[in-house]
């Protein structure tokens, strides 16, 4: 396959940034989207133009490292993360633009690689359950009702990728905090910081400038790991019980 | 009774110590002293842990907000160490080269977690998870370590249920387990296939508590390139901020290594993209020894390589060996054919064949080489591959073999293939665009984890001074074979459980004289850092640092992988030696320093494999026998299987760093005899 590539390149975080256009050759069906960039990688390099930043880890798609907008649309047109995209979800002779996520608390470091870091501040500010090592009691003796464990586990599948903040219009995080909210919320050790928890993050996330949600649903659609959008509805209503009692 | 014994008063040793009578590795090493951990345990093997516990000195709580702790990785292993010192309140220094701590590549583990709950009530106890650990290590690890393993693995489920780590459970809302990788007790706690994930989010959950109170300080994009060692001691590190490209010198008053494993020596592999063995090298070149470089677990159940433009390899868990029938086409002109119209007759379910007993469910290393063998024998399925062979040319192979669930569809339906392996099938059609409902999956070994690393006494202290090692990154507890569902067990059992009490032994002694920024070995570290990042940089030459990564996995994969013989090993150390004097003329690295550069980072890391690959080259070559994850083709059985030889080798090899062996060094070998007390050394068999 032969592919026009525009691809998004920023020197550093206060630069001006632009796209720029390359001709790949030589791409095949089987290779994966970041394996394709490899290719364009090692042609640049050869050519001596540097190569472009993007970040990838695992390339199996639970980490959530990897990002990008592919002509538009987070991860890409199919329902994955970007490494477990491939190449045979395109046409010889396409055009693709790929861009770095878009979102204000979401600064851009360099070309496709941006700062994600606020993610980790919500979750600092009340995603856990404060357990310290060794004060745990015996694990069968707190039992968890199937179902609410199996929702849990759906939800606590979010790999903190950022697409559902790329995807929105208004740049919220509400389902990645929504999926958090949900899995500590079904189980009973969730239960004691259940308030404090959705209040402190929500804050957090406030205060980092993410927006907030008009429900338009673009972020359940993009997310790759299918984090319903009713995480969001749970958040609202663990919010709204927690500010009426106070918390 | 020789040396090894002296810590064993009032027990009777199940065996003698080895004595070496061949030497392969002659002329490629030095024979150094002995090695005897000093802080090896006495007494009854149940009672051994317990009592170190209660014997190792407690730090004032006032005390522990004095003392600085370096954590380099935030996987289970640094993640939980993180956590739980935080907790205990000590100040806590976390480094990770990722932009999250939540991104450590134990999130891809995917099977499950072993520990000794017994919940079926099927036989299981803290005896047989060590017993079945130590026989799958093919004893070649320490008894004592496994043993304080399987005591802790039980505590590790406690723990992260209580975090919110959702763990299958059954209708009564108990918790429920399943099998795995061969053992015959059922006590493997999973959360779907997406286990590790679950598990590290707990520990980093538990991590960014820490944050938020303020025990623990995170460097998200930072990546360890040296060792400060002051006084014969481990006292900080010099890191490199990947965003701002600031190479900075981090002080503390011990080092912990939690940095994982080095299987990307092989260029393709399971790990993350990221995953390194810099951290442990730059340890190593300080004085840390590194013990059993050469065992390397393969996984049998991956998905083949593609093309030259691969970049990884993906595990496809064990767990599909249940119900999924391997086999070959009997005929090598059969291997282009659809495999659909290859008749019953005309196939090979080889592993059935050769291994009556066990079948599919053979351990990981035995399915592996069979495998091997039959695209060897030009069997294999799949696009042709050029490869590297023994004798130094190329040649195209088809490196795969048929992983069928006809049989199991028929059996159980599609429905219930589907409930029990839905998400992998679809990853499997994801990467390959294959429907493995209708054609059969193909399959290939792939490296996967390495249980050799950095030495460390029992307390998860190497031999340099305040410096532990914990999780993959040490070399402790696997042997030379990993059982599935062991990695996580370990890391966790290392971070939440035993570094945190051994730990505060080596620092009940401080808090300790501050070490000034201006001291001869920090301003050398630092200085020896950033003249390395500038001759990266100056070097200027034709060669592309992946295509030196993608070299040197080949030789790795071809002289060093699944079949390790005394001629290819010999070649592959030459090999290595070439490229490596090659790269550090030839290298293009582009960019500047001051700025992201991947390039850049990359060329640090390929630096280290390439010294790396020479010692573990080396480390197969003087092993002259076969043992875990380690084949050596002339030490095996007439049925052409593993032949341990315990008279010779039943020992630790640790090495210690001798200089380049392009400038004249040689690494020198010390070996730490293993003495079983509670155990006895039987041959594995699977026939």
């Amino acid at each position: 396959m032969k592919l026009t590539l525009k691809i998004w390149r920023q020197e550093n975080p206060t630069a001006t940034g632009a796209i720029h256009t390359y001709e790949l050759d030589g791409v095949s069906k089987d290779m994966s989207f970041l394996e394709m960039l490899d290719l364009l990688n090692e042609q640049l390099v050869t050519s001596g133009e540097e190569p472009v930043a993007f970040d990838s880890d695992c390339r199996e798609g639970i980490c959530g490292m990897c990002s990008l907008m592919i002509n538009g649309e987070a991860h890409g047109p199919e329902v994955t993360t970007t490494c477990q995209l491939h190449m045979r979800s395109f046409n010889d002779g396409d055009t693709i633009t790929i861009e770095p996520w878009r979102a204000e608390p979401f600064p851009v470091l360099k070309d496709l690689v941006v700062d994600r870091s606020a993610f980790d501040r919500i979750i600092q500010a009340g995603g856990y359950i404060s357990a310290n090592t060794g004060s745990a009691p015996e694990a069968n003796s707190v039992p968890a009702p199937r179902d609410k464990a199996m929702r849990a586990f759906n939800v606590a599948t979010c790999i903190g990728c950022g697409a559902c903040v790329a995807a929105c219009p208004n740049g919220s995080a509400s389902l990645f905090m929504g999926a958090k909210i949900t899995h500590l919320g079904e189980l009973p050790q969730g239960q004691p910081e259940r308030w404090s928890r959705v209040v402190d993050m929500v804050g957090q996330h406030d205060h980092e400038g993410f927006g907030g949600c008009t429900n338009i649903g673009e972020c359940a659609s993009a997310c790759p790991k299918e984090i319903p959008l009713d995480v969001i509805s749970q958040l609202n209503k663990d919010l709204r019980t927690a500010l009426k009692n106070g918390h | 009774m020789a040396a090894g014994t002296h810590y064993l008063p009032g027990l009777t040793p199940t065996n003698e110590p080895s004595v070496q009578k061949s030497d392969d590795a002659a002329g490629f090493y030095e024979l150094g002293e002995k090695l005897v951990d000093d802080k090896a345990p006495t007494g009854p093997i149940e009672e051994r842990w317990t009592t170190r516990k209660f014997e190792n000195r407690l730090v004032n709580p006032a005390n522990r907000r004095k003392l600085d702790i370096i954590i380099v990785g935030t996987g289970l292993a640094g993640g939980a160490a993180a956590a739980t010192l935080g907790e205990a309140g000590y100040n806590v220094k976390s480094f990770c080269y990722q932009d999250s701590p939540r991104r450590a590549h134990s999130i891809a583990a995917q099977g499950g977690i072993n520990a000794a709950k017994n919940y079926k009530e099927d036989g299981d106890s803290t005896y047989r998870l060590f017993y079945d650990t130590v026989k799958g290590g093919d004893y070649r690890s320490r008894e004592s370590n496994v043993y304080r393993l399987a005591s802790e693995s039980a505590n590790i489920i406690d723990q992260c249920v209580a975090q919110g780590v959702p763990f299958a459970r059954d209708y009564g809302g108990l918790l429920d387990n399943r099998s795995f990788g061969g053992v015959q007790v059922s006590r493997t706690f999973y959360a779907r296939g997406q286990t590790g994930q679950q598990l590290l989010l707990g520990a980093y959950q538990a991590m960014e508590r820490q944050v938020a109170a303020g025990t623990v300080e995170a460097f998200t994009r930072h990546e360890m390139l040296e060792l400060i060692v002051v006084d014969g001691k481990a006292r900080g590190i010099v890191a490199r901020d990947m965003v701002t490209g600031d190479i900075e010198t981090h002080l503390a008053d011990v080092v912990v290594l939690a940095s994982g494993g080095y299987g990307n020596v092989f260029y393709l592999s399971t790990n993350a993209m990221g995953s390194n063995v810099t951290a442990a090298w730059r340890a190593h070149r300080k004085g840390a020894y590194m013990a059993n470089p050469c065992y390397t677990q393969i996984h049998p159940t991956c998905i083949p390589v593609t093309g030259a433009h691969q970049s990884k390899l993906t595990l496809m868990s064990e767990s599909l060996r249940n119900d999924g029938r391997i086999w070959v086409p009997k005929r090598v002109e059969d291997c282009e054919k659809d495999p659909r119209q290859i008749a019953e007759d005309d196939r090979d379910y080889f592993l059935e064949r050769i291994y009556p007993s066990f079948g599919n469910l053979v351990p990981r290393d035995i399915a592996s080489r069979a495998a091997k063998y039959m695209c060897d024998e030009g069997r294999g399925v799949g696009p042709e591959i050029e490869e590297l062979q023994p004798d130094g040319t190329t040649k195209k192979v088809r490196r795969g073999v048929y992983l069928d669930f006809k049989d199991a569809i028929e059996r159980l339906g599609k429905h219930g293939v589907e409930e029990k392996y839905d998400n992998l099938l679809d990853m499997y059609e994801r990467i390959t665009g294959e429907n493995p409902y209708e054609v059969p999956m193909r399959i290939y070994p792939a490296v996967h984890y390495v249980m050799g690393g950095l030495w460390v006494n029992y307390e998860l202290q190497s031999n340099i001074e305040g410096l532990f090692v914990t999780g993959e990154a040490n070399f402790s507890d696997h042997g030379a074979n990993r059982l599935g569902a062991s990695a996580l067990m370990q890391g966790l059992a290392d971070g939440y459980f035993v570094l945190p009490n051994t730990i505060r032994e080596y620092l009940a002694d401080g808090p300790f004289e501050k070490v000034d920024e201006n001291d001869p070995a920090v301003v050398e570290a630092l200085t020896s850092v950033k003249e390395r990042v500038a001759k990266f940089l100056s070097i200027q030459g034709t060669r592309s640092v992946e295509s030196y990564h993608k070299e040197l996995g080949a030789i790795m994969w071809e002289y060093c992988g699944m079949e390790r013989t005394e001629e290819g090993l010999k070649l592959a150390i030459q090999k290595i030696r070439d490229l490596r004097a090659d790269f550090w003329t030839n290298v293009k690295v582009l960019g500047a320093s001051d700025n992201i550069n991947q390039d850049l980072e990359k060329a640090g890391r390929v630096a280290d494999f390439l010294e790396l690959g020479e010692l573990m080259c080396i480390d197969a070559l003087n092993r002259r026998e076969s043992c875990g994850g380690h084949f050596r083709a002339e030490s095996q059985t007439e049925d052409g299987e593993a032949l341990r030889h315990d008279d010779e080798f039943a020992y630790v090899a640790a090495w210690e760093w001798g200089g380049d062996s392009n400038d004249g060094g040689q690494p020198v070998l010390h070996k730490e005899d293993l003495i079983y007390t509670a155990i006895e050394m039987k041959q594995r068999s699977y026939k």
